[in-house]
């Protein structure tokens, strides 16, 4: 379990900054960074997560190597916990980029005006005033993201990382119980998730504080 | 690059494909027609109702389809009342386990999404039919279902492309549909780029029907709602 909870804070945080510089690149004005961002998103939200996830951790391991050969390396082995990581952080990198952009494009345009009109530059602007503006508006979006990442590094227990649904498999198959093994899994995941749906409540409580309630 | 290989093994591609799209498609019909009576069980004021159907909702929801898979495919073998009954059959075989699976978890989703659907039902439109005299069971079936299933039908569009990604699970338990097919090809040619970008380029092609199909369906459902053109 500690082993799941690493990978999916680990995959949210780089999920988390890809999601912000995407947000940025399909909101800027240049259209290289635009179409960019879309094809990323189309890309990433298009294809399942497994196919996703099995190109890069042994295609990824090809490509590092003819890198590594031509700069004459030695052989670099990527670790199953490493593809997992960096694979689930960039597909939800793409969910993110659309959560954020609802977001940022909720900030109502008369604060940005306002900080700008202060003589703030545009990058003050973005992190006083939309960033912390801009939670409240992304947050149930990046609950549910945060969510399914959650349950999608099961999947990396097919790559070969030795996280609690492989070792329920190897502990089931030895003990010939393996329903009652993958049943504790499963209400270990029900426990990260209803402990996050509760935690979200109460972030959403706090940010939505002083917003009049219909 | 290496076309060659992806040609030679286009059939069998295409055959998962097949397998892709018909374990999607038995997989949704059941469990949508599972969802429905879910989802009115999730709101009826019974508690006896709704509290099954609530905690069917999240136990589903709460814990990744690759866990609910293995439950059913290595789980049941572990019970000797299931070994000998009928459903043994079933079990036995990874294709229906996959499809079991993966309609128990859509119903899930589907529930949900039909009773946020419902809860929104506007309340005039229920006291208009009140009104008029609809027993309990017509109002249903003509003012409240329909009007939920137009409003479930953007996030229903979501949960049928979820449900195509995660089918590449059945490729996990020996199932040949497209990532099995994919599988297969890496492992005889080791080619992981050639073997998985193809099936990760159907897999977008499905997709993109996907989203033209509820497009399409939309543009149906929603004409009441599109500015009039003179």
């Amino acid at each position: 379990m500690a082993l799941t909870i690493e990978v999916a804070l680990l995959s949210l945080l780089i999920s988390v900054i890809l999601g912000l510089f995407g947000a940025i690149a399909k909101l800027s004005k240049s259209r290289i960074a635009r179409s960019a961002a879309t094809v990323y998103t189309t890309l990433i939200r298009g294809i399942p997560d497994l196919v996703l996830m099995t190109i890069i951790f042994y295609g990824g391991q090809i490509i590092v190597n003819n890198i590594g050969d031509s700069l004459g390396w030695d052989y670099i082995d990527i670790s199953p916990f490493v593809a997992g990581t960096l694979t689930i952080g960039f597909i939800f990198g793409a969910y993110m980029t659309e959560t954020f952009r609802g977001g940022i494009l909720a900030v109502s345009s008369g604060e940005i005006e306002a900080a700008l009109a202060f003589g703030m530059s545009g990058w003050k602007v973005f992190f006083r005033i939309t960033l912390p503006l801009m939670v409240r508006h992304a947050l149930p979006g990046f609950g549910n993201n945060w969510m399914v990442l959650a349950k999608t590094t099961a999947l990396v227990s097919v790559i070969g990382l030795h996280d609690m649904v492989y070792n329920a498999g190897v502990a089931g198959g030895a003990t010939r119980q393996p329903f009652t093994f993958f049943l504790v899994v499963a209400l270990m995941f029900l426990c990260i998730t209803g402990l996050s749906d509760l935690g979200l409540r109460w972030a959403n409580r706090r940010y939505s504080v002083g917003v009049r309630k219909v | 690059m290496d076309y060659n290989v992806i040609l030679n093994n286009l059939p069998l591609y295409l055959n998962g494909l097949l397998v892709t799209i018909q374990l999607v498609l038995i997989a949704l019909v059941s469990g949508f027609g599972l969802a429905v009576p879910l989802a009115l069980m999730a709101v009826s004021k019974n508690s006896y109702l709704r509290y099954p159907a609530k905690s069917y909702i999240y136990f589903f929801r709460g814990t990744p389809l690759l866990v609910q898979m293995f439950l059913l495919y290595y789980g049941m073998g572990q019970f000797e009342a299931i070994r000998e009954s009928v459903f043994w059959m079933l079990f036995r075989e990874a294709y229906w386990c996959a499809i079991i699976a993966f309609a128990l978890n859509t119903a899930g989703y589907t529930a949900e999404i039909l009773r946020g659907a419902i809860e929104q039902t506007p309340f005039g439109e229920i006291e208009a039919a009140n009104a008029s005299g609809m027993s309990k069971s017509t109002l249903y079936r003509r003012i409240i279902l329909p009007g939920s299933f137009r409003r479930a039908l953007p996030a229903y569009g979501n949960e049928v492309i979820f449900m195509l990604h995660g089918s590449a699970l059945a490729g996990v338990i020996t199932i040949v549909d497209l990532f099995g097919a994919a599988k297969i090809v890496n492992s005889r040619y080791f080619v992981p780029f050639e073997s998985f970008i193809t099936a990760g380029f159907f897999y977008l092609c499905c997709t993109f029907c996907i989203i033209w199909f509820f497009k399409w369906v939309e543009k149906h459902w929603y004409v009441h709602l599109r500015p009039r053109t003179s």
